[in-house]
């Protein structure tokens, strides 16, 4: 099969040439110029770092899982690799910048990645997805008992650094905001550029056929370590993010199984395969728990039991899950293109 | 006490605990092998059967009506799971059917507490638990009678899928779903069937771990217990289930006893995984998986 003909078809799938970043940038202009004119705390604390933060870790999934279709049940085992790593970068070697610290989380998540990875070189579906959750326990055991990483720190609840960008302290919420919202662009930008190129194609082919991207030419084997790599580095960051700018403590305890399977979630509802699917998937998810509780409070009143609002939602957000599955595989990210598609015929 | 007699006490120990790991197992091999979905609910069905049973027996309910009626619940949860979930999703790669199986065990878990609340309730199946002597090592009655009812399962499903209608059309089922529908056979049926019995097993299952354990929502996390035990025996043996309970189970005590104290306490979380992920290394369909052919 020519190129020629592998380009039409990825851009018959919707893979994006260089045209389609205006509409992501003027996203980002409003998120970056207009949001931050909102004074409300609580919406950079509550809301939009963590939907930062998860739609960074799910975007690392979706590259994994979505493009090249390697499940992993273990993504929140790189977002503690990432967050602990930052940590000690930042701890252990005096002045090193932010962002330094940042990367350096990133690329120990993708050192574990790649050692994590390699069993898939050998399984396929369930066996890789189970033996991903070896990764899951693993990270979170050595994290709990290894007293070095926490710094000796006994009471397992230890606080990140100040956080500085070029001597301008990162103090208020908006400004914790603006760095991450800063970080997801550029890797956001990075990640569109990744799957609309020639990489792109062939973690869709090696997700499609082994096989048959053997045929065409793709090394598998070194594509797959690679997008593990890369997924795991996104998902590093990710965690350094969520746990300095977001909780302001960094705990193993956070990164357990359910956070895993939520990213797992975050990528099933926004869309397979999508980078805007991440963001709309995150959006979801942030944002549905604080709508139910709030619905609980009108509906039942102000003394009502949380306890009962948590299960109602667990099975709520079950209910979702295969709702999607059954009715939109391809998630909210089609659905905006469709109603996009509509708007544009009319 | 001599270091061998010790050492058989935690292996026999060890081998109890898998037994107890290959319970769980046993029912998702069966819907793997017939219908080709690993059931991530089946830690929370049997949540839900054994909260169900501890419920309704404490409201008074005698021991045998409160289990005929939890039977029927789990029989009705099976078949309706099949209708209203699966069965729609009928040709979507396997992949998707297990992420609706995880938001199935999400409805499940959140049900199964919403009615029932999340207290923990302690279970007595009225066997004693005292250890007994056999051939000078300790081993408690408990795990013997778990024994002998994974052993009676074990013995009805062979008989149940080796010689009955149902069983063969169960296998030709699981040998090939297009053959099988091309001679007649009704594949909804076959399925609510199967998931009817896994329910079934979710229940034996859960009335036994409970007793060990409590009934709570911990339950639902053996889950992670019996996945290493799937992945080392295939997913599609139930032979492969028993003895990759049985390697995992044991492996794991003996590590935990003998390794513990050099590494840190607590790796029975991740040790079945790693003696999994080894022997998946050397075999990629486990023991006794069946082997994967791919065309282009």
């Amino acid at each position: 099969m020519s190129s020629a003909i592998l380009e039409r078809q990825a851009n018959s799938q919707g893979l994006p040439g260089l045209k389609s970043f205006r509409g992501p940038f003027l996203v980002l202009l409003v998120f970056a110029v207009v949001i931050p004119q909102v004074h409300s705390d609580y919406l950079f604390d509550a809301i939009l770092t963590p939907f930062l933060a998860i739609s960074l870790a799910a975007l690392g999934l979706n590259l994994l899982t979505g493009y090249a279709g390697q499940v992993s049940l273990g993504s929140a085992a790189f977002m503690a690799v990432g967050a602990f790593a930052g940590y000690n970068f930042l701890l252990r070697i005096p002045g090193l910048p932010l962002l330094a610290g940042l990367a350096f989380a990133g690329l120990t998540a993708a050192v574990i990645g790649i050692v994590f990875g390699l069993p898939s070189l050998r399984l396929r579906g369930f066996y890789l997805a189970v033996s991903t959750l070896a990764t899951q326990f693993f990270v979170q055991w050595a994290l709990t008992n290894i007293s070095w990483f926490s710094n000796d720190d006994t009471s397992g609840v230890i606080s990140p650094p100040p956080l500085h960008l070029g001597g301008f302290a990162l103090d208020s919420p908006v400004r914790r905001y603006l760095l991450c919202l800063g970080v997801v662009a550029v890797l956001t930008f990075l990640a569109m550029r990744l799957v609309s190129g020639q990489t792109g194609r062939a973690l869709i082919a090696v997700r499609d056929s082994e096989l048959g991207a053997r045929v065409l030419g793709v090394k598998v084997l070194r594509t797959k370590l690679f997008i593990f790599a890369v997924s795991s580095f996104y998902i590093g960051v990710a965690g350094a993010l969520w746990s300095f700018a977001y909780l302001r403590t960094i705990e193993p305890d956070g990164f357990d199984l359910d956070r895993s399977f939520q990213i797992l979630f975050v990528i099933i509802i926004g869309g397979l395969a999508s980078i805007r699917g991440a963001f709309l998937g995150a959006a979801f998810i942030v944002v549905l728990p604080l709508l139910l509780s709030r619905a609980g409070a009108i509906l039942l009143g102000p003394g009502f039991d949380s306890g009962l609002v948590d299960l109602v939602q667990k099975i709520f957000l079950g209910a979702l899950i295969i709702l999607f599955l059954r009715l939109e595989p391809a998630g909210l990210s089609a659905l905006v293109g469709r109603l996009r598609i509509r708007r544009n015929a009319t | 006490m001599s270091a061998w007699s010790f050492f058989f006490e935690v292996l026999v120990a060890g081998l109890a605990a898998g037994i107890m790991y290959s319970l769980v197992a046993i029912g998702f091999v069966l819907i793997y092998k017939t219908s080709g979905v690993l059931n991530f609910a089946q830690g929370a069905m049997l949540l839900f059967a054994a909260l169900t049973f501890v419920s309704l027996h404490e409201r008074g309910m005698p021991f045998l009506y409160a289990l005929a009626i939890t039977f029927l619940v789990m029989v009705i949860l099976g078949i309706a799971i099949e209708k209203f979930v699966l069965r729609p999703m009928i040709n979507q790669p396997p992949i998707t059917l297990f992420m609706v199986t995880l938001g199935l065990s999400y409805i499940i878990e959140g049900s199964a507490e919403l009615i029932w609340g999340t207290q923990v309730h302690g279970l007595d199946l009225g066997i004693q638990d005292e250890p007994m002597q056999i051939a000078g090592v300790l081993v408690s009655q408990f795990d013997l009678f778990c024994a002998a009812v994974a052993a009676v399962m074990v013995a009805a499903l062979t008989i149940l899928f080796r010689y009955t209608r149902i069983g063969l059309s169960f296998r030709a089922a699981a040998e090939d779903q297009y053959a099988a529908l091309n001679i007649g056979l009704r594949l909804p049926f076959i399925w609510a069937a199967v998931w009817a019995t896994a329910g079934i097993v979710a229940l034996v299952a859960g009335l036994l771990w409970g007793a060990r354990t409590g009934v709570q929502f911990s339950l639902s996390l053996v889950v992670l217990k019996s996945l290493p035990v799937l992945v080392l025996g295939g997913f599609d043996s139930i032979a492969g289930a028993i003895i990759g309970g049985l390697i995992i189970g044991a492996t794991e005590n003996l590590a935990q006893v003998y390794l513990g104290p050099y590494i840190g306490d607590g790796i029975d979380s991740w040790i079945a995984y790693v003696v999994a992920l080894g022997f998946l290394l050397v075999r990629p369909s486990g023991l006794f998986g069946q082997k994967l052919v791919e065309r282009v």
